[in-house]
């Protein structure tokens, strides 16, 4: 079943990317056919985290694979947010193709199966990983609405003849969108990292890099909305920090397999 | 019915000729009114670039020479420069002027509603009625499956499309503009219908920055007083007559400070330029000058251009199906008389079998009753489907008189 589910979910989402870049050379009816791949694969992704759900023992992000999967589900579930609407079409050209590289990751990390029983419980896979996942899953999206409103900002510098061609969102509304995003992530994060940390001293394990790294990543988000809400930060200066942010946010799921899950 | 279209555009008639025969709404209406005497149908679609009178009559001849007296009558000399169009034609060409299509600047979107109003204030029958709606229906399609509208097609609304794509909703943004002439106001007047508000304007001579700001509902302030306020503006919009710079790049980064990373979007209107150029090098200024707007100005007509091209079939399309509806016309008659005749045979031979079906239950009487229903039905449903296909072929008519003469249709009458 869950490789009847797997397969649709992984050509929707290649189709949508696709899609997008046909749509990116020219607007129009690939872009609506990447939209429309996007929701089935959506659907057909919530339905294979459904079966894994129903058919596991336990939730099926307990491994490094597993997390993927659903990482991948919180980033287009996001992304679905706006992405439905013309304007964002482009920014699904920076989404997509990275979802379905990231799902055939997590197939061959065999998180996208069934049967599998995890050694932690549910309620704390729920508050540690699903909210440091969803936290990500929101970095992953202000940073590409940040390197969006990057490029807009830089075809405006440039003076680019074709910059009214293509219907995407003003630089103010880019700005904002990333600063709400954003927003709404790093609470998620804090409490999933302190969720994590409690355990670890109750436990009486060690911080690993990993540890680390992800409380970095915490610090540069925060000093994101610092910057932004104390310092007046914004555009171009905030964007960057933006793309720092995510940047520690692949590696800390690049560390995953090596540390939590080693 | 023919439709009947007779007319002239800019395509056929210089402006001169034009605004001889351009009609105000009052005098549309009252010319459409007067053409449609008897049972036939007019509407007057009358703008700045064309006069087009569009008439459903069964005597299509005539109507159209009435339609070229009365063009005539307003100016002698527009006869030769009059286009005559009939039937799928003619409601072909409502269509492409309903897209835009046939607009000066393809795609402009202020025909869809004088093609509205000229609906609205014509005398239209079932013909006029359905070939302006659908026009109307084209028109919103081609606009809403075609970027062939998005774009902007004269430098101030480009200036104005370029406000939207650095701050989104205008309303309540705040333009400063400096120059108090002609070409200011205009830019100022396409940022205002988008919910901006001119806060100030700026002129060397302040009796006129006084009477365009109070029309604009604006402050006026003299030229030496623009850095002072350029700290509250988001729009800089400048048209002056000045030999030099009327800003510079250092007064502009003095006011940065007190934006707090706000953006400024500056547009410069003059030949020679009021605005420096390093403004644009600034963090969160973008300065567009008249070359930089006129060459994204060629630059979406051509995107437009190539739109059209999408727009193109779907017009034809819908014109292909006001032939299908036009044509089917000539049968309607035919087939319901032919439907009539079977109901009437239906009924009387039900008649007949009142006495049997006396005797049976209300559930049993009304199964046999529908099965004749259900067998008329299913014999003429073929029949009605080839005439109607046979009409939008052309041979309507001659399907029609041979229904009419194989059932003897209309034979009780004479």
């Amino acid at each position: 079943m869950a490789e009847l589910l797997f397969w649709p979910a992984l050509l929707l989402y290649g189709e949508a990317a696709v899609g997008y870049l046909g749509d990116a050379r020219r607007p129009g009816a690939a872009g609506r056919a990447a939209t429309w791949g996007v929701r089935l694969g959506w659907l057909a992704q919530t339905a294979l985290l459904g079966v894994q759900v129903a058919r596991d023992d336990g939730f099926p992000w307990g491994t490094w694979a597993g997390s993927l999967n659903l990482f991948v589900w919180l980033v287009v579930s996001a992304y679905l947010i706006w992405g439905c609407r013309r304007s964002y079409r482009l920014l699904g050209l920076a989404v997509m193709p990275l979802a379905s590289v990231l799902l055939l990751v997590a197939r061959a990390g065999g998180g996208t199966g069934v049967g599998g029983a995890s050694r932690y419980s549910s309620l704390f896979l729920v508050l540690h990983v699903g909210l440091v996942l969803a936290a990500f899953a929101g970095f992953t999206l202000a940073a590409a609405l940040s390197g969006l409103f990057l490029w807009q900002e830089r075809r405006l510098k440039r003076r680019a003849v074709t910059i009214l061609r293509r219907p995407v969102p003003a630089l103010a509304t880019l700005d904002a969108l990333a600063l709400r995003t954003v927003a709404w992530s790093l609470p998620a994060l804090t409490v999933g990292l302190a969720v994590g940390l409690v355990r670890l001293v109750v436990d009486g394990d060690q911080v690993d890099a990993l540890v680390l790294a992800t409380l970095v990543t915490w610090l540069v988000w925060a000093s994101y909305l610092w910057l932004r809400w104390v310092v007046g930060w914004t555009g171009r200066r905030a964007a960057y920090i933006a793309l720092a942010g995510f940047a520690l946010v692949i590696v800390v799921r690049l560390a995953l397999p090596a540390t939590h899950f080693a | 019915m023919r439709l009947v279209l007779v007319g002239t555009s800019h395509h056929r008639a210089p402006v001169e000729l034009r605004e001889r025969v351009a009609l105000e709404r009052e005098e549309a209406q009252a010319l459409a009114a007067r053409l449609a005497e008897g049972d036939r149908e007019a509407v007057c679609l009358s703008t700045c670039n064309r006069t087009e009178l569009y008439l459903a009559a069964e005597d299509g001849e005539r109507a159209e020479q009435d339609a070229v007296a009365v063009l005539a009558e307003l100016e002698p000399e527009v006869e030769p420069a009059l286009y005559r169009l009939r039937d799928q034609a003619a409601a072909l060409h409502l269509f492409r002027v309903a897209a835009g299509l046939d607009s000066l600047v393809p795609g402009e979107g202020e025909i869809l509603g004088q093609v509205r109003v000229a609906h609205e204030l014509g005398t239209t029958g079932p013909l006029l009625d359905r070939v302006f709606r659908q026009a109307l229906h084209t028109g919103r399609k081609v606009r809403a499956q075609t970027a062939i509208g998005e774009s902007p097609a004269s430098v101030s609304s480009a200036a104005a499309a370029l406000a939207e794509q650095v701050f989104g909703d205008l309303a309540g943004r705040s333009i400063l503009l400096v120059g108090a002439g002609k070409v200011s106001e205009q830019a100022a007047r396409n940022l205002l219908s988008r919910g901006a508000r001119v806060s100030f304007v700026a002129n060397r001579t302040l009796d006129r920055a006084e009477e365009l700001a109070s029309r604009l509902g604006a402050v006026a302030l003299p030229l030496d007083r623009i850095e002072d306020e350029l700290a509250h503006a988001d729009v800089v919009v400048a048209s002056t007559s000045a030999a030099g710079f009327v800003l510079d790049a250092p007064a502009v980064a003095r006011t940065l400070g007190g934006r707090r990373s706000r953006r400024l979007l500056l547009i410069d209107l003059a030949v020679p330029r009021d605005l420096d150029p390093a403004i644009h090098d600034l963090d969160g200024c973008y300065l567009y000058d008249i070359d930089d707007l006129q060459a994204i100005v060629a630059e979406t007509l051509s995107g437009r251009r190539q739109e059209a091209e999408r727009a193109e079939s779907l017009v034809a399309s819908e014109a292909d199906k006001f032939h299908e509806w036009h044509a089917a016309l000539d049968v309607v008659p035919a087939i319901a008389s032919l439907r009539a005749r079977a109901e009437e045979i239906r009924e009387a031979e039900l008649r007949k079998a009142e006495g049997l079906l006396g005797r049976l239950d209300e559930s049993q009487r009304r199964a046999v009753e529908s099965i004749p229903a259900q067998i008329v039905n299913k014999l003429l449903h073929l029949p009605t489907v080839r005439m109607k296909e046979a009409a939008a072929a052309a041979d309507g008519v001659l399907y029609a008189e041979a229904v009419r003469h194989l059932f003897g249709l209309g034979e009780e009458e004479r």
